[in-house]
């Protein structure tokens, strides 16, 4: 007959209740976290927001001379640079998880797969050394004439594409964007295709449906939200990058009609200018920049993150 | 007949543009690593390793580099990984299915792809303002903040995997949760936490962003952990940019270093997750 020490079983309960405290602790410390960056930005933004008030989103000027400062600029170009970013990479990304999950020998799958997603764990300022070195010469010397010869000269999109072809700017900040996107979109789209029960596809197939055309009626319709989804992550990735950008991006605080210019982004104008801001109304307005960061790109990740897990409820789930 | 010939044409159309849109993605990576082989090797020499990093003009090296980033990614784990362990222990069993928990995973995952210059700008605020000056320490709690989310959602996920019965067992024998949680599920999931952990390496130890305005740079050897201190990321950034052309050359070969160390953290981390797969599925 085995007997219980009571005084071992109340170190059993003791230790119990301290390991359960620390985990509960440490969970509560993620929304800490959140809660904190919140706060601190607010709080190292206010003397922006009170001195410069609304207009602070609406005024173009950045000037530290005189100590004006207006995010317009940078929003521009984070919203430009992210757009270019989506349309070159969505179409791409889409086309590479199709490739994925339909196309691709059994051999080859999972090497390219593997591929994609080693090209994700790339840190982002690797791709902007290469923007600088390799791409935007590229550009420069031969697409970007391209561009203005032919396309410049259109009267509805031609002025998208005028001036000097600088290499680096808004266009090529875009580019480099895509390609640092493309593999996350790639891979989570090819996630979500795979959520897709078979049996479904193989109905569509059962009818005599092409490839092409069970892709399009059946798997994409089932997965419209995990697309979705999957695309806004991206996006939210494409805002708040940084290196990639900064490179690249000419740092410009100015809005310019053409593409080719240089312009600036908000993440890239905090990383030039906060080491090297001086007085009190500079440096909060580069918070301010922050916190508006902060609130795009939180709403754009909590709305992709809600609808991977409604996908994730209907049965599949995506990493 | 005709409209088969239109469904068939449409059909290999967009398969053929998949299979470009395929190429495409796998050339750039070639093309990527293609540069950074060749210039970074071109750059790459025992100097490296042995000097710091120059003036314009002179010979030097990236050994305080190095150093730094080290001291900081490592500092980074051992701050942030606990973390997440815990918080993903609580979430895989104490609070399994709380609304608690849903809230704090949602935020988790938002945490997960955050830009990582707000974490800077947070840590700056609350670290380098209070202290006054620029420290590796605030560069290696930006990075811990970072490696939390990365290690919190593997914990978890990886505690899930372990079958119940193991779990129900360690109880019937009348141990608490916490006793089973040491003796059985962490051993039992041992190698897929691991596998966060280097995830967690690889995902912090090339960021750049978060170190800009907290552990700032250092173009001397410094062990001072209250004090700047020179890291790989900000190094690139900083000669990448700069007109001199040696300081371009040694941001290549840090380029390639750093490149290099994470794509070898990752697919280590892959094999040990395949290995593991292979040894469940085996029927153990």
């Amino acid at each position: 007959m085995a007997i219980i020490d009571p005084r071992h079983a109340a170190k059993q309960l003791i230790y119990e209740r301290v390991f359960r405290a620390a985990t509960l602790c440490a969970a509560l410390l993620v929304l800490l976290i959140l809660g904190g960056v919140a706060v601190s930005l607010l709080r190292g933004a206010w003397p922006a927001v009170s001195h410069f008030g609304f207009s602070f989103v609406t005024r173009e000027i950045w000037n530290p001379v005189t100590d004006e400062y207006g995010a317009l600029a940078p929003i521009y170009g984070t919203v430009v640079t992210s757009v270019i970013a989506m349309l070159l990479a969505v179409p791409a990304g889409f086309g590479i998880a199709l490739f994925l999950t339909e196309l691709c020998p059994p051999l080859l799958k999972r090497p390219i797969g593997v591929a994609v997603e080693l090209l994700a764990a790339v840190p982002s300022i690797i791709f902007g050394i290469w923007g600088l070195f390799v791409l935007a010469p590229m550009l420069q010397r031969h697409t970007q004439p391209w561009l203005i010869e032919h396309v410049g000269s259109l009267s509805f999109v031609g002025g998208l594409f005028k001036g000097p072809p600088f290499g680096i700017g808004i266009l090529t900040a875009g580019a480099v964007l895509a390609i640092m996107v493309l593999p996350f979109i790639a891979a989570t789209l090819r996630d979500v295709f795979d959520t897709v029960p078979p049996m479904l596809k193989e109905s569509g197939y059962g009818l005599g449906a092409t490839t092409w055309e069970v892709m399009w009626n059946v798997v994409v319709p089932h997965s419209r939200v995990g697309i979705v989804g999957g695309i806004m992550l991206g996006l939210g990735r494409a805002l708040g990058e940084t290196m990639a950008v900064t490179f690249v991006i000419g740092n410009a605080h100015r809005i310019s009609s053409s593409l080719l210019a240089p312009g600036t982004t908000i993440s890239s104008a905090i990383a030039n200018e906060f080491t090297e801001a001086v007085g009190d109304l500079y440096t909060s307005s580069l918070i301010a920049l922050g916190l508006l960061l902060f609130l795009i790109t939180f709403t754009v990740i909590a709305a992709a993150q809600a609808m991977l897990r409604r996908l994730e409820r209907r049965g599949g789930s995506v990493a | 007949m005709k409209r088969r010939g239109l469904r068939k044409f449409k059909n290999i159309l967009f398969l053929v543009l998949s299979l470009v849109a395929t190429m495409t993605g796998l050339v750039c990576l070639a093309a990527i690593l293609w540069t950074l082989l060749s210039r970074g090797l071109a750059g790459m020499s025992w100097h490296m390793f042995t000097q710091m990093t120059p003036p314009p003009g002179s010979q030097g090296g990236l050994l305080n580099a190095i150093y730094g980033s080290a001291v900081m990614t490592l500092l980074g784990i051992l701050i942030g990984s606990p973390i997440g362990v815990l918080a993903g222990t609580y979430l895989a069993e104490y609070g399994r299915k709380s609304h608690l928990s849903t809230i704090i995973r949602f935020i988790n995952d938002v945490l997960l792809s955050a830009p990582s210059i707000i974490i800077g700008l947070f840590v700056y605020e609350i670290v380098v303002v209070r202290m006054g000056h620029f420290s590796a320490i605030a560069g290696a709690l930006a990075l811990a903040i970072l490696a939390i989310p990365v290690t919190l959602r593997t914990t978890e996920d990886m505690l899930n995997l372990v079958p119940t019965g193991m779990k129900d067992s360690s109880a019937a024998l009348g141990a608490y949760p916490w006793r089973t949680m040491l003796s059985v599920l962490y051993p039992a999931a041992r190698s897929g936490i691991v596998t966060g952990l280097l995830l967690a390496i690889a995902r912090i130890s090339g960021e750049t962003a978060p170190l800009l305005f907290t552990a700032l740079n250092n173009q001397f050897w410094s062990q001072n952990l209250n004090a700047p201190m020179a890291n790989l990321p900000v190094v690139i950034f900083q000669f990448a940019l700069s007109p001199y052309k040696d300081w371009q050359n040694l941001a290549w070969a840090g380029a390639l270093i750093i490149t290099v160390t994470i794509l070898v953290l990752s697919i280590s981390a892959r094999v040990i997750l395949a290995m593991m797969q292979t040894s469940r599925g085996s029927g153990r």
